[in-house]
């Protein structure tokens, strides 16, 4: 799936995050949910991989087995060829200051008791960047100003800023180490639209000036048609489809992607909606179907869906989906 | 075609410790028989509000301190409190953003839609489960026979939406009032519920209040649309219209900060094309700058902008009916109110 040549940054292979199902009175485990089942992607040096689901999908749960917020269940994740899921935890600080994140919710994300200035200058305090404290405090005006904020936010709090303001000080934060990867976990999707434009268009300067890679988690694909240069769609916990921005979008082969695309409301009331309503409801990543896990809401269900589950093949260069539908061209690998 | 629902400057206000907050400041709306009328605007701008006051609800410590609402003909303001419950529920329908939070957690869902069935519509208790497996059935709830013992924890978000149109729906009232009924819901469940909506209007001949910050739901939904700003209606016109040709500079804004599909990202020398923002944020509705509210974010100001506050006026290019595109802005009318 890698465009020859090229390392990837970060490389995820078969990734895992089982959560026990406790009942009763000794708490014994009674099932398991499967929020992330065996996820494969690689994100390279400067690109955008945008990891698009609904609720339930396993996206956010994924992001955080890869930053190791969450010990993932199973799993490899190498970030510039080192294993990171095999750090003690003083080498994985170290290895974090390559690898930053920005949170959903700029509400609950900022410590509402720190000043502005102490939260964006703290990683540079703990990975103890500059020479003093005189020479973080100027970098960490030059990052609010770099982010659009006026450096006397330095020594206000939280609150005292919008919901956008308050993105911009998360984003701040997160380019303080200048990371080579950021994990963005729906950084817009609290947002208001007019707002959400100004923070999206900070992170592809940011990109552009640092070449920093994004891991972009996200529900609205119309966001990710904009920031993405590749996309991965999951579905109770697996990747049904991964491919460039232009093949996701132009050509999308899995029925679960169509859907999406489809259900997304046009801004256009002249354009007719052509859509296939998805019924049902998504299942339980507790008790997924058997066979492909989309089986119970797809449209174009055949026989074997109910008991084969597809593998992830690519059906063209760097186009992967798993779909009994969508056929592997002649020899294309099916995904180890 | 006769209006349903009249609503003329209505104000409701906060008194906060913070100074008083005008949530609504001087709005006015109508909706028309079986129309569904859009009600955009982003968070904090009052339409919320506004939906809850409709019904002289408005949330605590909020006061309605000005304005008229008629619904049907009758003047909602002026009525007594006990005259006022026939209107909750019978006429007016209201949905919310968060179904879990409107459901009571220790009723099952069925005897929660019997409830108004028993209270306005006098049944007996078996009819009126008998009628609530019939309405959950007609908001395409799936083995609504059972499902009428659940409890809210047992139903997904999209099934608890579809239990809040069913006791919206049990007393038939005339107008539907939803407030971002689809906004805590996934873009497929969403596309469902939108179309259960169009189908029920329809179905029930039912008129729509839609309150949505998003306008892609709103250009598939509504038939006129009113868009909203630091409490008050900025801009009025038919959906087709609005998206053609905005008026108002929020809107026009608004507008082109939407990302949509199938736009490049790239423009034709490879470089990244950037969304379109309105600068700035909300203000502080505490402290409203002077004048138009929204001139400290407008990059079409005028000095009379700073200083003198834009009315809803009619926009004469629009032809015949004089009450068809209304807009709040001195680009198109002098401060007299005169056509610019």
């Amino acid at each position: 799936m890698s465009p020859p040549g090229r390392q990837p940054l970060l490389e995820v292979r078969d990734l895992r995050k089982h959560f026990p199902i406790r009942r009763g009175l000794l708490s014994r485990v009674s099932g398991w949910v499967r929020a992330v089942d065996g996820v494969s992607i690689d994100i390279f040096p400067g690109e955008t991989l945008a990891l698009v689901g609904e609720s339930g999908s396993g996206k956010t749960t994924a992001g955080r087995c890869i930053l190791r917020l969450m010990e993932p269940t199973a799993g490899a994740v190498r970030f510039d060829g080192q294993d990171l899921l095999a750090l003690g935890p003083r080498d994985l600080r170290r290895m974090r200051r390559h690898l930053q994140v920005i949170f959903q919710d700029p509400y609950a994300s900022l410590n509402p008791r720190m000043r502005v200035g102490t939260i964006v200058r703290e990683p540079l305090d703990i990975h103890r960047v500059g020479r003093n404290r005189a020479e973080r405090d100027a970098m960490t005006r030059g990052l609010l100003e770099r982010v659009g904020l006026d450096a006397s936010a330095m020594r206000r709090y939280p609150h005292e800023f919008s919901g956008g303001q308050r993105q911009r000080i998360g984003v701040a934060r997160a380019i303080a180490l200048r990371p080579r990867l950021i994990i963005a976990d729906e950084p817009v999707s609290s947002l208001d639209v007019s707002v959400q434009a100004q923070v999206i268009n900070l992170m592809l300067d940011l990109q552009e000036e640092y070449g920093v890679a994004y891991l972009f988690i996200a529900h609205d694909l119309a966001v990710v048609e904009r920031i993405a240069d590749r996309v991965a769609v999951m579905y109770l916990g697996r990747i049904v489809e991964l491919g460039t921005r232009q093949e996701i979008f132009k050509n999308p082969l899995h029925p679960y992607t169509r859907a999406l695309l489809q259900a997304i409301p046009i801004p256009d009331p002249t354009r007719a909606r052509e859509r296939t309503v998805l019924r049902g409801e998504l299942p339980s990543p507790a008790a997924p179907p058997p066979g492909c896990r989309f089986h119970t809401r797809c449209p174009v269900v055949f026989e074997p869906c109910a008991t084969l589950d597809p593998p992830l093949v690519e059906v063209a260069p760097g186009h992967w989906a798993a779909c009994h539908l969508v056929p592997g061209p002649a020899g294309g690998a099916s995904r180890p | 075609m006769a209006n349903v629902l009249e609503v003329s400057d209505l104000s409701v206000h906060f008194a906060t410790e913070r100074g008083t907050i005008r949530a609504v400041d001087g709005a006015s709306l109508r909706v028309a028989e079986g129309e569904t009328l859009g009600l955009v605007g982003e968070s904090g701008c009052g339409k919320s509000v506004l939906a809850l006051s409709l019904l002289r609800l408005p949330p605590p410590p909020g006061r309605i301190v000005g304005g008229r609402i008629v619904f049907q003909g009758t003047d909602l303001m002026t009525l007594p409190e006990k005259r006022l419950r026939h209107f909750r529920g019978r006429g007016i329908g209201l949905v919310f953003q968060e179904p879990s939070a409107a459901l009571d957690p220790v009723f099952t869902v069925g005897s929660q839609i019997a409830e108004g069935l028993i209270v306005h519509k006098m049944m007996s208790r078996a009819e009126a489960r008998a009628e609530a497996v019939r309405l959950m059935n007609v908001v395409r709830i799936p083995d609504a026979g059972r499902r009428v013992h659940d409890y809210p924890h047992q139903l997904s978000g999209g099934m608890l939406q579809r239990v809040m149109i069913a006791i919206a729906l049990a007393c038939r009232p005339a107008l539907l009032v939803a407030d971002e009924p689809t906004t805590a819901l996934d873009v497929t469940i969403q596309a469902d519920i939108l179309d259960l909506l169009r189908q029920l209007k329809d179905e029930y001949r039912l008129s729509l209040l839609l309150i949505s910050h998003n306008l892609g739901v709103v250009a598939e939904t509504a038939d006129r649309v009113a868009v909203m700003y630091a409490g008050r209606i900025v801009e009025e016109a038919p959906v087709r219209d609005l998206f053609a040709a905005p008026k108002h500079p929020y809107t026009e804004g608004l507008l082109r900060s939407v990302p949509r599909l199938g736009e490049p990202a790239r423009s034709s020398d490879g470089g990244r094309r950037r969304l379109p923002a309105i600068e700035g944020s909300v203000p502080d509705l505490t402290r409203l700058p002077g004048g138009c509210s929204f001139h400290p974010r407008c990059p079409d100001v005028l000095s009379e902008c700073r200083t003198r506050d834009p009315r809803l006026r009619p926009l004469t290019a629009a032809g015949g009916d004089p009450a068809a595109r209304q807009v709040a802005c001195f680009k198109h009318h002098d401060p007299d109110g005169r056509p610019r």
